[in-house]
């Protein structure tokens, strides 16, 4: 039986969301749309009597204040056109599953029952039906997961209303193992590698061919039942196991590394050689007093806190399902990233969320590329996401920011970063290691296991093209994964486990195969997951990717509370095998050998690729534009830009403040609504001692100079960090590289040169970590951020991020970026360079120059000691943070954040080789800072950064009037704060 | 000797902030805070009966994916407690009726909208009269805003306190009645506690941002008639240190956050010889 419910609002109140649809169609359409009402559909699968299907509608599916009901007829009515929108078959929906739950709770008796939901959109408007479909595929629907019906008004019976659509999968179960012959020709290997969405190439084709053909392999193998050819399971645990997004294979390549003028580099490894190294001699340095814990070995890197609390630091990315369905893509990235320091050590329960995005112009004006959505569509679906992500877990999203390039259109990057916070020891054992023996079973807690996801992992390692699979897109359940995360805390005081990780890309074949690492192999019997629907062939349940699901190794002894506790909970775990030291990892379906792969071939068996860079710098026009003659106007166009502009609709719509501990937020100021450079908050309520996380992300530098790029955006995030009063000694990094495929071929003709990019980057990344001490302590790299369709290929610039957390002893010590008082002093702290290279300021003229900005990290670290020990001593009153747009816009932002004006001169500004006006305002070096001072403090605020370059260049006022002098004397601007507010916030108001 | 307050703060199903709310009330004073999951107050491990003061923390029930606490409401009045096989609503009446004290904030105070133990007009429990919807917006919005009390109100966390200033953080807070002659009886007796004002002003704020979701009359917060249950959108739990304040580092502010008083007033009402008295309705002293 499938009966229908629908639900809307009563007559004549407002429908909220209606209107934000309509108000999205007018936008991003244009069309004339006079209104639109939601209707919510329930589609009941299953045996209900009248009366409890009236219960539903009553009860737990409507509220009866404000909204009515119809069962098995139409609530719409007097419409032009009614669309409605419901998900695919087999697509997480996360409504259906609470409903069915609430119904089941409801009528209290045991009967099968399933409910899907879709949306109706009811149309009043002068629209034709082209119009209506327009609508439904680039506003309403994603075809990918969504499918919708269009009805015209002129025809609609309420009485009838619509047919019931089910949404079941219907899959049979069909355990079968394929199996592959790979003694076949070269060609043949590389279309079973690419039929199959594997990503492996051809020598990783012949090094599993040659695993296959040892004598001893083919022995061990029939000892189990397996034949001379690979099973589809295995080959599909292979192209996992060995996937760039897996296995890092180019940030682990050896890499011949040339320069025009000769010079030659060799590196074995660029992860082992820069980003490891640089940690490694970092605590060497520190000794005794290192305060790292765990790094790089597990999912999340791990620091000291203090000596009862350890910290857990982790940033991911989400770029490639983003692109397709960007809620579901960032969604899932959020709660994926949240899994990553819940499954470090013994488990972290998770305390801030940082997200930092980049897309293309969201007013973007051109025709678009084939399977592109609109900028503004990923924009808004992205944001939304990551809103239900975060706020649903109850973790606050603490700060981040959005970088807009037109280069991002092709893939968005969508960064989500999670920290945790774990006691240092747990049963007297600490908390950031742990261990498998032989014997432990394997348990895998959370959600069931679908078709959602597979091939995530090698799909994020090849550019976007016309056959990238749909199913590689999952949508994330923060509900149910909550419930896991709170039972399986309760679970780790009570050392009911002793190992635990997330299952992320890769699924259980990533997560046990991984864990298995730790105790020499494991035994795994499929026929006993849990899943979502019936048709998943064995490999698929071992591959995918659906979400909410932890791994866990359970000694035998603990599995019967862990279990007891798990149904109280009410959450889902599974006993699916054993963990081994047989050195194979042994996967069975129905008793049967599915897979039997050597631990060591699986895990250490990927050949090492090889690869060339050279390197050429670039040369791009200098620009010869004159200098403006009204500077008013012309700061006004900065503040506007995108990369400068207020984020506050975003930021708004994320809780920054769950969990009680909040410092510093994302907005600051006399209106709360200035641009925060850090995030503070106090992970532990009882202590004073506080967290600051900070980003830094600079990807136009990188079309100068990807060295430079890098060693701007590790500057930027320790100096973010310092300027909120952050102590540069007490900094972890996490690096995570964004870059198109830097691997020259055919498809990428120019990848020795972006090869050339990543090499210099991480020759940055280790030259300015060891000089600032920062180690990174984990980090992620996606490397393969392209699309190409036919002839249009779109790479996203290099992209660094780079992002820091760290401890600051005493909360009340932290300062914001709003001026604070009329008549405190404003001081300008490091040296203006004409370094316009990249800057804002050239791009609104439509140059990129070659001045890049360079960072002297020497100079840099003492001025931030001494600008840490100044904020530690109470002497500033604000700081902020000069990046994009330069000592104007800073300038700008510290007074309009205040609610004060503020009068500067641009002759008292360090500066050398500044010709111009527009150069001292717009310059973007690095290293600086706008602070201002109490009078009173001058002395001591002076003393204490002596040594280092500063200048006093004005005042604070209260006028009202941002007034600016010039080199020459005079003032050049003066404009309202109100309206250079206005001009910042006006941009993105949506 | 004072009565030991003991306090249980119900979390589970997407409920997330158990702990700030724990944290305030252990700094009001309360003796005993346990963060009880409803798991096993189903499973029959705890009581609401051995607590005096039941807090319900915001969060998103079951994701508020059928609307706002719909799903937890409907969990609460059809859930048994396993054993004994009493309805949970049960356990939440006996509370109600022994006029023990109960404190919803934001999802926690949609539920007990959705529950119909506020406001339980003529003491009419498990009845949902008024609602809490979407904001009109459109939008879930962080954002702090002013709140006025009216010291007219029977409410017993609310005593002493005229203006409040703490963070809205929902996408469903928008405050609206069955009917006009619901909202007038609320009005009548003195059940709305808390309104959207203005820095400036006491007076009800109808217009966005200051009014952040286009509650009708601005209504925050709502209490029974007793006083003893009392909603409201905004976080007390929020703001409990002045470092929690959007401009600590530009005002002059004590070091106890707004937030507190409401928790301070709720044990210091339960340690006093009020709280055994028979709970007085305000229709009936009106």
């Amino acid at each position: 039986m499938v009966n229908r419910i629908e639900i809307g609002f009563r007559k004549n109140l407002r429908d909220a969301l209606g209107e934000k649809v309509r108000r999205r169609i007018v936008e991003n359409l244009r069309l004339d749309v006079e209104k639109v009402d939601t209707i919510d559909v329930f589609t009941i699968e299953g045996n209900l009597r009248k009366t409890e299907l009236r219960q539903a509608a009553t009860g737990p599916l409507s509220d009866p204040i404000i909204q009515r009901h119809a069962i098995n007829r139409g609530l719409a009515d007097g419409f032009d056109w009614l669309i409605e929108v419901g998900f695919r078959p087999g697509v997480t929906d996360n409504v259906g599953r609470t409903a069915t739950e609430a119904i089941e709770l409801l009528i209290g008796r045991r009967t099968p029952l399933r409910v899907y939901t879709s949306r109706q959109y009811v149309i009043r408007g002068k629209i034709g039906r082209d119009d209506a479909e327009r609508i439904a595929s680039d506003v309403l629907a994603n075809e990918l997961t969504e499918r919708y019906e269009i009805v015209d008004g002129k025809g609609w019976d309420p009485g009838k209303g619509m047919t019931a659509y089910v949404p079941r999968v219907t899959g049979v179960d069909d355990p079968r193992i394929e199996e592959i012959d790979l003694n076949v020709s070269d060609a043949e290997l590389m279309a079973i590698s690419s039929r199959g969405t594997l990503a492996l190439s051809l020598e990783e084709m012949k090094a599993i061919q040659a695993y296959l053909n040892d004598p001893a392999v083919i022995e061990s193998r029939k000892a189990v039942g397996l034949g001379a050819k690979i099973t589809d399971m295995e080959l599909e645990v292979l192209a996992q196991t060995w996937s760039e997004h897996c296995k890092h294979k180019i940030f682990n390549s050896f890499i011949t590394y040339e320069e025009p003028d000769g010079k030659r580099l060799e590196i074995d490894s660029l992860f082992a050689s820069c980003i490891k190294a640089a940690t490694k001699e970092i605590r060497r340095r520190l000794g005794a007093d290192d305060w790292c814990l765990s790094v790089f070995v597990d999912n999340a890197g791990v620091i000291k806190f203090n000596d009862d609390w350890n910290l857990v630091f982790k940033v991911e990315t989400h770029n490639s399902p983003s692109a397709l369905d960007p809620y579901g893509g960032a969604l899932t990235g959020i709660v994926g990233c949240n899994r990553d320091p819940f499954g470090t050590g013994k488990g972290a329960r998770l305390i801030l969320n940082t997200d930092v995005f980049c897309f293309a112009d969201p007013f973007y004006d051109r025709p678009l590329p084939k399977r592109i959505l609109h900028p503004r569509r990923i924009y808004e679906g992205v944001r939304e996401g990551v809103e239900h992500g975060g706020n649903k877990s109850g973790i606050p999203t603490v700060n981040g920011c959005i970088v807009f390039d037109d280069r991002f259109l092709g893939k968005p990057l969508v960064y989500c970063g999670t920290a945790g916070i774990m006691p240092a020891e747990i049963l007297g054992e600490p908390s950031h290691t742990k261990s498998i023996r032989p014997g432990d079973l394997v348990v895998m807690t959370g959600g069931r296991i679908g078709k959602d996801g597979i091939h995530g992992a090698t799909f994020s390692s090849e550019e976007l093209h016309e056959d990238s699979p749909v199913s590689a897109v999952q949508i994330g359940d923060p509900i149910t994964q909550k419930k896991m995360t709170d039972f399986l805390l309760m679970a780790r005081d009570r050392g009911l486990y002793r190992a635990i990780t997330d299952n992320g890309a890769g699924g259980l074949s990533s997560s046990v195969g991984e864990m298995a690492g730790m105790s020499g192999g494991a035994e795994l019997e499929l026929s006993n997951a849990p899943l979502k629907y019936a048709g998943l062939a064995p490999w698929e349940i071992l591959l995918s990717e659906a979400q909410e699901r932890m791994s866990l190794a359970i000694p035998p002894e603990s599995i019967d509370e862990f279990m007891a506790l798990a149904r109280k909970m009410e959450v889902e775990a599974t006993v699916l095998g054993t963990f081994t030291d047989s050195g194979k990892f042994h996967v069975r379906y129905g008793g049967k050998t599915a897979a039997c792969l050597d631990m060591k071939f699986l895990h250490e068996g990927v050949p090492q690729m090889r690869l060339t860079a050279r390197w050429v710098p670039p040369r791009h026009p200098e620009p010869g534009f004159p200098e403006p003659a009204d500077y008013g106007s012309a700061l006004r166009s900065m503040l506007s830009r995108l990369n400068i502009c207020s984020k506050e609709s975003v930021v708004r719509q994320y809780d920054h403040e769950v969990q009680g501990g909040s410092v510093v937020k994302p907005l600051v100021g006399a209106a709360n609504d200035g641009p925060s450079d850090a995030a503070v908050i106090r992970p532990v309520l009882e202590s004073f001692e506080g967290v600051v996380v900070a980003n830094g992300i600079c990807p136009r530098y990188g079309d100068i100079d990807a060295w430079h790029m890098a060693a701007c955006a590790i500057d930027e995030a320790v100096r973010n960090a310092v300027a909120v009063g952050g102590s540069p000694d007490r900094l972890a990094g996490l690096d995570n590289f964004c870059w198109c495929d830097p691997v020259q071929s055919e498809k990428t003709p120019d990848g020795h040169y972006k090869l050339a990019q990543l090499v210099r980057a991480n020759l940055a990344l280790h030259e300015l970590t060891l000089i600032y001490g920062v180690p990174c302590i984990s980090g992620k790299d996606s490397m393969k951020n392209d699309y190409q369709i036919g002839d249009t290929k779109i790479s996203i610039p290099p992209t660094l991020l780079f992002s820091v957390i760290g401890r600051i002893e005493d909360v009340r010590r932290a300062v914001t970026m709003d001026a604070k008082r009329a008549g405190d002093l404003v001081y300008v702290l490091g040296e203006t360079k004409r370094e316009l290279g990249g800057s804002e300021w050239y791009a609104l003229h439509g140059f990129v120059g070659n001045d890049v900005p360079k960072v002297d990290g020497e100079r840099a670290l003492a001025l931030y000691r001494a600008l840490a020990k100044a904020i530690r001593e109470g002497l500033v009153a604000s700081c902020h943070d000069c990046s994009d747009g330069g000592l104007g816009v800073t300038l700008a932002e510290t007074a309009f954040a205040g609610g004060l004006g503020m009068d500067v001169d641009l002759a008292a500004v360090p500066a050398s080789r500044i010709a111009r006006d527009d150069e001292a305002l717009f310059s973007e070096s690095q290293s600086r800072f706008v602070a201002t001072v109490r009078p009173e403090k001058k002395a001591a605020f002076e003393a204490a950064l002596a040594g280092n370059t500063l200048a006093c260049v004005g005042a604070v006022t209260d006028d009202g009037l941002f007034r600016v002098r010039g080199l020459r004397g005079g003032v050049i601007l003066e404009e309202k704060i109100e309206e250079l507010k206005e001009a910042w916030q006006r941009t993105l108001r949506f | 000797m004072p009565r030991i307050v003991k306090s249980i703060v119900l979390t589970g199903n997407g409920t997330n902030c158990e702990r700030e709310m724990a944290h305030a009330c252990r700094l009001a004073g309360s003796d005993e805070v346990d963060i009880v999951y409803i798991h096993d107050i189903l499973s029959g491990e705890k009581r609401l009966d051995d607590y005096h003061f039941l807090i319900l923390p915001g969060g998103f029930l079951d994701g508020d994916d059928l609307g706002a606490a719909q799903a937890g409401a409907n969990r609460i009045i059809h859930a048994r407690v396993k054993g004994s096989g009493e309805p949970l609503r049960d356990q939440f009446r006996r509370f109600i009726d022994g006029g023990k004290l109960i404190l919803g904030v934001c999802n926690g105070f949609q539920l007990m909208v959705k529950l119909g133990i506020l406001p339980a007009v003529d003491g009419e429990y498990f009845r949902q009269t008024v609602t809490l919807t979407f904001n009109d917006s459109g939008r879930f919005e962080d954002r702090w805003v002013w709140i006025s009390i009216n010291e007219k109100s029977p409410c017993v966390f609310t005593r002493g306190l005229k203006k409040v200033y703490l963070p809205v953080r929902h996408g469903e807070g928008k405050f609206m009645a069955r009917s006009a002659a619901i909202l007038k009886r609320l009005h009548r007796q003195q059940q709305v506690v808390a309104r959207y004002c203005t820095q400036d002003s006491d007076r009800p704020a109808m217009t966005y941002p200051d009014n952040p979701n286009g509650a009708v009359d601005a209504i925050a917060g709502i209490c029974n008639e007793t006083g003893r249950l009392y909603g409201m959108m905004p976080h007390p739990d929020a703001y409990t240190h002045r470092t929690n304040h959007p401009r600590w580092t530009r005002e002059e502010l004590p070091e106890e956050g707004m937030g507190l008083a409401f928790f301070k007033n709720a044990v210091q009402f339960i340690r006093s010889g009020e709280f055994e008295q028979k709970p007085v309705r305000a229709a009936e002293a009106g």
